[in-house]
C-alpha cells in the first residue's frame, strides 16, 4: 500500500519527446514505473524508444487513455504550453496529474486548478514539484529512486531537495510514499490532502511534514492535524532567516508583511502537537526517536 | 514584481481605469515642469515600494509649479524605511468628497482570486476588516467564470457603496478585473478610490504586483523593472539567470533547490550565533549545477565584499556529486587569484563518494569538506568569524 500511486499506476508522459521529458521517462522506466506512452500534440502516431521500451506518442491525453488505459500523467511541458497540457489531462478525466514544470504563470495554475475542481475527477499534484514516489512500487516525477527503499514513513514537502535530504536522513527506515507538493502559490494537492491520505493508509505509521515560508498552508495543516491525524507527525519549516518581501527561489516562498513567516508556522504546528526540528537532521532524529519509541 | 505608484497609474490608464493626470520626475526641475504643464495645485508623492510614506513626510501638497519644485527638492533623496526616494510623482490635486477601497488579489488559501471592496477607504484595509467588517465585501472569483456586470454590482452593493456611485464603481471593478487578467497581476489595489466633489470616480493611488512567471507573454513588463535600486550583485546574478538574494551577513551560501538553500541559511544562522556571523545571501543554482553555473555562482559570491567564508551545500538528486565536484574544481581554476575566501563543501546523495574523491584529489588550499550539513555550517561560520 501507499498513497496516490502503486504498482498498478499506468503512466503517460506529457512532453515525453522534449529533452527533460525523455531524460526523466528513462529514469522512471529504469525504476520500474509502468510508463505506457506519451503525449505531444502534433506528434501523434510516432513512437519513441526509451530504455529499450517502445513508447507510442499521442496527440491528446484522451487518445492516450483510450489506447493504453493510462490512469496517471506526468507533465514536463514548458511553462508556455503547460496550461493547455494540464487542461487536456483534466478533460480526459485522468485520475492523477503530476505537474513537474516550474515557472507556470499563476493565472494559468488558477485556471487549471479551478477546472479540475469543477470536474472533480482529477487529483493535481504540483505544479513546480518533484512528483511522488512509493518506493518499490512506482515513481512519478523526478525524485531519485535510489535514496531509500520501502518503509513506513509518509513524507509531504513543498521542496524537492529537502524531500531528498529527509529521505536520505531516514534511509535506513524507508518510506511508504514521499510527495513533493510544490512551491508555487497555487498547487493542487496540499499538505492537508497528504496528511489525510497518510492517516488513512494502513502502511504508514508516522508522517514527516516539510513546509517553508509563504502563505498559510502549514497553519491550516496544523489545524487539520489537531482534528484528524492520530499518527505521530514531525515537522520542519525552512526560511526562518528569509527577509520580508523577497521571493526565495520558489515563487510561493515569500514573507509578506508579518504573514507567512517560518516562526508562525512552527508555533502553529507545535500547538497541534507536532514536534518541529530546527534543522533537517534534528527533524530526522525526532522521527527516529518516535519510531524507536 | 511590485510596481511604483506612477507605473500603476500608467497601467490603470492604459486599461481605461479613470485616473488623474500624473507624471514622474527624478529632479526638482522635472517636477516643476510637470506641475506647470498640469497647472493648479499638485501633489508631490515619493515613489517608494513601501507603505507609510505619508506619515514619513513623503507626500506634500504644492500650490503651484514653483512650490512643487520646493517640495520635490525636500522629498527627493529622503529615506523612507530604508528606501531612498529616487523619483517623485506629480499628481493633479482633486477635491475629494469620499474615499473608497477596491482590490483584486491572488488568494493562495482558496486557490482563486479575491475581490475586496469597501465604502471605507483611505486607510489600511486590515483595519477596516478588523473594525468595520460589515463594510468590506470579500468575494472569491472563479478564474474560468470571471466577473459579470451583475456580479460586479452585487459586490459593490455588499461593500456598502452609496446608491449614487454603485454603477460607476462597478464599471471600475470590471475594468480592474480585465486589467488584472490581461497583465497577469497577483495584486491590483486602488486605495483610495475616490469620489470627487464633482461626482467623478477616480483611482487616486494604486498598488500593483505582476507575476514574474508570466513575463514570457509580457515583453513590455521588462521596461517596468527598477534597475536603479536593484542590488548590483542581484542584478549580476540575474544576468546569469541565477536565483540570488543579497542578505546582510558574512557566510556566502550556494546550494541546489530553493528549500534546501532556505534551510541552509537557517542552519548557518543557528551555527553563526556563537560566532556573531550570519548568512550573506540566498543562491540556488538549481538542478543542473554544471561547472559553468558553479563558477558563475562562486564569482558572484566572492564578489560580495561582506563575504568571509563560503558554504557550498549540495544534495545530489538528479545532479550527481561528481559533476558538482568537477564544477567546483573548474570554477576555482577559472577564478584563479580571484578566489580568496575559504570554501566549505558538503556533498551528499547521488555518487557522493566520487564527488568527495575528486575534491580530495584536487586538494585546493581554499576547499575543505564536511560530511554533514550541520557540521559544514558550523565550520563555515567559524571561518567567517576569523
Amino acid at each position: 500500500m501507499a498513497i496516490f500511486i502503486n504498482k498498478e499506476s499506468k503512466v503517460i508522459v506529457q512532453g515525453m519527446t522534449g529533452s527533460e521529458g525523455t531524460k526523466h521517462t528513462g529514469r522512471m522506466l529504469k525504476y520500474g514505473t509502468n510508463i505506457v506512452g506519451g503525449v505531444t500534440p502534433g506528434k501523434g502516431g510516432q513512437s519513441v524508444e526509451i530504455e529499450g521500451k517502445t513508447l507510442p506518442v499521442f496527440n491528446s491525453v484522451a487518445e492516450a487513455v483510450a489506447a493504453t488505459g493510462a490512469n496517471a500523467s506526468v507533465v514536463f511541458v514548458p511553462p508556455k504550453f503547460a496550461k493547455a497540457a494540464v487542461m487536456d489531462a483534466i478533460d480526459a478525466a485522468l485520475p492523477l496529474v503530476v505537474v513537474i514544470t516550474e515557472g507556470i504563470p499563476v493565472h494559468d495554475a488558477a485556471i487549471f486548478y479551478a477546472h479540475a475542481e469543477s470536474k472533480g475527477t482529477t487529483r493535481l499534484i504540483g505544479p513546480n514539484c518533484p512528483g511522488l514516489i512509493s518506493p518499490g512500487l512506482s515513481n512519478i516525477g523526478i525524485i531519485p529512486g535510489d535514496i531509500t527503499g520501502p518503509g513506513r514513513i509518509g513524507l509531504v514537502s513543498k521542496s524537492g531537495t529537502l524531500t531528498y535530504q529527509m529521505m536520505y536522513e531516514l534511509r535506513d527506515i524507508g518510506f511508504s510514499t514521499a510527495v513533493g507538493i510544490g512551491g508555487d502559490p497555487i498547487i493542487g494537492t496540499t499538505h492537508i490532502d497528504c496528511l489525510r491520505a497518510f492517516q488513512d493508509d494502513p502502511d504508514t505509521d508516522a508522517i514527516v511534514m516539510i513546509g517553508e515560508i509563504g502563505g498559510d498552508a502549514e497553519e491550516r495543516a496544523a489545524a487539520f492535524i489537531s482534528s484528524y491525524v492520530t499518527k505521530p507527525v514531525v515537522g520542519y519549516v525552512a526560511g526562518f532567516t528569509a527577509p520580508e518581501g523577497k521571493t526565495m527561489g520558489h515563487a510561493g516562498a515569500i514573507v509578506s508583511g508579518s504573514s507567512g513567516t517560518a516562526e508562525a508556522k512552527k508555533v502553529a504546528l507545535e500547538a497541534a502537537g507536532v514536534k518541529v526540528g530546527k534543522t533537517p537532521s534534528e527533524t530526522a532524529a525526532l522521527m527516529r526517536a518516535i519510531l524507536n519509541g | 514584481m511590485d510596481l511604483f505608484e506612477y507605473q500603476a497609474r500608467d497601467l490603470f490608464e492604459a486599461h481605461d481605469i479613470p485616473v488623474l493626470a500624473g507624471a514622474v520626475a527624478i529632479t526638482a526641475d522635472e517636477a516643476e515642469r510637470a506641475a506647470a504643464t498640469m497647472g493648479g495645485k499638485v501633489v508631490v508623492k515619493a515613489q517608494v515600494k513601501v507603505g507609510g510614506r505619508g506619515k514619513a513626510g513623503g507626500v506634500k501638497l504644492a500650490v503651484d509649479a514653483a512650490d512643487a519644485r520646493v517640495k520635490a527638492e525636500a522629498i527627493l533623496g529622503m529615506d523612507i524605511k530604508g528606501h531612498t526616494v529616487h523619483k517623485v510623482m506629480i499628481a493633479q490635486a482633486a477635491p475629494i468628497a469620499e474615499e473608497y477601497y477596491m482590490a483584486i488579489l491572488l488568494d493562495r488559501a482558496n486557490r482563486n482570486f479575491l475581490v475586496m471592496a469597501s465604502v471605507a477607504g483611505g486607510m489600511e484595509i486590515e483595519e477596516v476588516a478588523h473594525t468595520q467588517p460589515e463594510k468590506l465585501a470579500r468575494v472569491g472569483i472563479d478564474p474560468n467564470i470571471g466577473i459579470s456586470r451583475e456580479k460586479a454590482l452585487e459586490i459593490v452593493k455588499a461593500g456598502q457603496f452609496p446608491e449614487g456611485v454603485v454603477s460607476d464603481v462597478a464599471d471600475v471593478l470590471l475594468k480592474l478585473w480585465a486589467a488584472f487578467v490581461a497583465e497577469d497581476a497577483t495584486l491590483m489595489e486602488i486605495n483610495p478610490l475616490v469620489k470627487t466633489e464633482d461626482g467623478r470616480i477616480i483611482a487616486l493611488d494604486g498598488k500593483v504586483t505582476l507575476d514574474d512567471n508570466a513575463d514570457f507573454r509580457h515583453p513590455d513588463h521588462e521596461a517596468l523593472i527598477d534597475h536603479a535600486s536593484t542590488n548590483p550583485l542581484e542584478a549580476a546574478a540575474k544576468a546569469k539567470s541565477l536565483n540570488y538574494v543579497k542578505l546582510d551577513g558574512e557566510v556566502g551560501i550556494i546550494g541546489n533547490g530553493a528549500g534546501l538553500v532556505m534551510s541552509t541559511l537557517d542552519v548557518v544562522a543557528y551555527a553563526g550565533e556563537k560566532f556573531g556571523v550570519k548568512p550573506a545571501n540566498f543562491l540556488d543554482i538549481g538542478g543542473g549545477a554544471s561547472a559553468e553555473v558553479m563558477a558563475d555562482g562562486l564569482s558572484i559570491i566572492l564578489g560580495d565584499t561582506d563575504v568571509r567564508s563560503v558554504f557550498v551545500n549540495v544534495f545530489g538528486g538528479i545532479t550527481s556529486c561528481d559533476a558538482v565536484a568537477n564544477g567546483i574544481v573548474k570554477a576555482l581554476e577559472m577564478l584563479g587569484d580571484k578566489a580568496t575566501k575559504p570554501i566549505v563543501v558538503r556533498l551528499d546523495g547521488n555518487n557522493v563518494l566520487e564527488g568527495r574523491r575528486i575534491l580530495n584529489e584536487a586538494a585546493h588550499p581554499l576547499v575543505q569538506q564536511s560530511d554533514t550539513m550541520d557540521g559544514a555550517a558550523a565550520k563555515a561560520a567559524e571561518l567567517a568569524a576569523k
